[in-house]
């Protein structure tokens, strides 16, 4: 016997009358249609930590560009040696390095050298990596396993080690030599994110339809599959531009980075160790603008990542 | 599991040799005269300069060059340091005390990693993961040679807590301080590795399934949840060997320790071009036969692996 605790079904079919069809098809038009990118920014918008690292990096890049608005002090005229790794006295308050240069300026002056760097060298391996990850993607075949297998050889070498053999041969060094070097190992990690997004999208409704419209496959490949397999790329480029700041870093403090006379945090800290007992602040706060700077790409990074990937951001 | 094994191996080969080669080409082949950019601003005696060419079989077409090299690897030379020692004879001792500080360290990011990032996913939003988190990403953003010197400044001169450098034998003791500069990055890594996937796992399904059947909560937790999280930390740790050779570079350097590390590191900074090469060249087949190995046993811990395709 049929339980009676059903409703009857009269109760949920609304009567022709109430509801014309051309009203249960309408779409809420009211609203613009939102596409992921605003759906992303809706939703950094919210987060305290977006603005924060937006700001610092703003902050950094005016630093970079034009360094003489924030000290008058010359970082490397008048430097005396009399002050050799001196403590902070009015107007120089960060106190002196070991040739009597002033460390704030010296700081405010270096930030131009890191900075460059690691925009070249994450603006080189996203062009590049994503380029070549796309094209091995979506056209496949010999290519794409050619591709896949030089990837994955540069892939074995560690980025800092390969640059450490590379800069150790290179008869010239300055900002782009630094910055190629660094992207020579480190685009197939790139390429290959860049690869596995493309295949994803590639196999998808758009696609297929747009086939059947008989659009070109290089079309399909710019209009329709790389607008939506880009952001995982994104993502990986504001995290890297960090790692290449650290990695210049690096690579200047053992002294194969940038040239001594090109003035970056990394080699100001490599200059500083020598005396870090009797003076730790030249060596302290280079690092701690290097930190920083660092912090706010990741934390940028981190932001962003949550924002274009919706499934980290519903596990919050 | 055989299949798997020997698929990975067949395609390590190619990969083996083309890093070597690109190693090679990219010290040999690009243009300029090597030797002399080898030993840049220090240039040895003519005679020397003409002992290495030989040496590199330099009067030989490259890829001859670069084939007796292997042979030479193969027979276990490795090359020649800057002052004409074997880089053999230089690993014998240098590679033992580079092995215990990179272990000391592994075991260190691995143990502290997985604890913190563990707690931090079981109690998501709560403050302990909020100051992970933070405190992780500070780590991140300081680079290791910067942890070593505050660390040395810190508890090797001003507190005396620890010898600010490493006596010649790196005995245990000595190279706790330097393994946690080392491990610090990584450290950081884990911990937000190990808590997202803490997290996924906590609403997959099978531990849907192992909390419906009965069991504890702590054995739902600590089996099945801890078990699963491992798995990307595993593969972690061996793309992290990297990342631990270029920090063991800089730490053994600043600690002055007698390991691979550190022989590169003095290298580096005396200009010694020749034994930079050899050591990394080394380092990097290191990095591709552990990578191989950390292949084997993530296909060992995950079934899953082994079987697709």
């Amino acid at each position: 016997m049929p339980s009676n605790n059903r409703p009857e079904q009269a109760h949920f079919v609304a009567s022709l009358e109430d509801t014309p069809i051309a009203a249960i098809d309408k779409l809420d038009e009211s609203q613009k249609a939102r596409s992921t990118w605003a759906d992303a920014w809706a939703s950094m918008r919210r987060r305290p930590m977006f603005w924060i690292s937006a700001v610092l990096i703003l902050f950094i890049l005016v630093v970079a560009l034009v360094p003489s608005l924030f000290t008058s002090v010359s970082p490397v005229l008048n430097c005396q040696l009399s002050s050799s790794n001196g403590g902070p006295t009015a107007g120089h308050p960060l106190g002196f390095t070991r040739q009597g240069c002033d460390v704030y300026s010296r700081i405010i002056f270096g930030t131009q050298a890191s900075v460059t760097v690691g925009l070249l060298a994450t603006l080189l391996v996203t062009l590049f990596g994503a380029i070549i990850g796309a094209l091995a993607g979506f056209y496949g075949g010999v290519f794409d396993a050619i591709i896949s297998r030089v990837g994955d050889i540069f892939f074995a070498i560690p980025t800092v080690l390969g640059a450490i053999v590379l800069m150790t041969v290179l008869p010239d060094r300055s900002a782009l030599t630094v910055a190629l070097v660094l992207s020579v190992f480190a685009w197939p990690q790139v390429a290959r994110i860049m690869r596995g997004s493309v295949l994803t999208a590639r196999n998808s409704d758009y696609v297929t339809a747009s086939v059947a419209l008989g659009v070109s496959k290089f079309k399909i490949l710019l209009r329709h599959v790389v607008p939506n397999a880009i952001a995982p790329v994104i993502v990986i480029a504001t995290v890297s531009l960090g790692t290449f700041i650290v990695a210049e870093a690096t690579l200047s403090f053992l002294g194969i980075g940038l040239p001594s006379n090109i003035m970056s945090w990394g080699n100001d800290i490599g200059q500083a160790r020598t005396s870090i007992r009797t003076s730790p602040q030249a060596l302290i706060y280079p690092s701690l603008a290097l930190s920083i700077t660092v912090l706010s790409f990741l934390m940028l990074g981190d932001v962003v990542r949550d924002a274009l990937d919706p499934k980290a951001r519903a596990r919050g | 599991m055989l299949w798997y094994t020997g698929k990975r191996i067949l395609q390590m080969i190619p990969v083996f040799f083309g890093a070597t080669f690109l190693i090679y080409f990219m010290v040999f082949a690009l243009p300029g005269d090597p030797i002399a950019a080898l030993y840049g601003d220090r240039q040895p005696t003519e005679a020397v300069l003409e002992q290495v060419r030989a040496r590199y079989n330099l009067d030989q077409p490259f890829i001859v060059q670069y084939l007796l090299y292997i042979a030479g690897l193969f027979q276990g030379d490795f090359g020649t340091t800057f002052s004409g020692r074997a880089v053999s004879d230089v690993m014998a001792s240098a590679f033992p005390i580079t092995f215990r500080l990179a272990m000391l360290a592994l075991a260190f990011e691995a143990f502290f990693g997985i604890l913190v990032g563990f707690v931090a996913g079981l109690r998501k939003g709560k403050w302990f993961d909020a100051s992970a988190l933070v405190v992780s990403l500070l780590l991140i953003s300081v680079p290791t040679f910067v942890i070593g010197f505050i660390a040395q400044y810190l508890f090797g001169v001003q507190w005396g807590l620890v010898r600010p450098t490493v006596s010649g034998a790196a005995p245990w003791n000595e190279l706790v301080l330097p393994a946690f500069v080392l491990a610090s990055v990584s450290f950081a890594y884990i911990v937000r590795l190990t808590r997202a996937s803490v997290s996924d796992n906590l609403s997959a399904d099978f531990v849907r399934t192992a909390t419906a059947k009965g069991l504890s909560r702590r054995r739902v937790v600590t089996v099945h949840v801890l078990r699963n999280s491992l798995v990307p930390v595993v593969t972690f740790l061996g793309v992290d060997l990297g990342s631990l050779m270029v920090g063991a570079i800089v730490t053994e350097g600043i600690f002055n320790i007698n390991g691979v590390g550190g022989t590169v590191y003095k290298a580096i900074t005396l200009g010694e071009g020749p034994t930079v090469v050899s050591f990394i060249a080394v380092m990097v087949i290191i990095f591709v036969l552990a990578n191989l190995l950390v292949d084997l046993l993530y296909a060992a811990l995950d079934p899953r692996i082994r079987y697709a395709k």
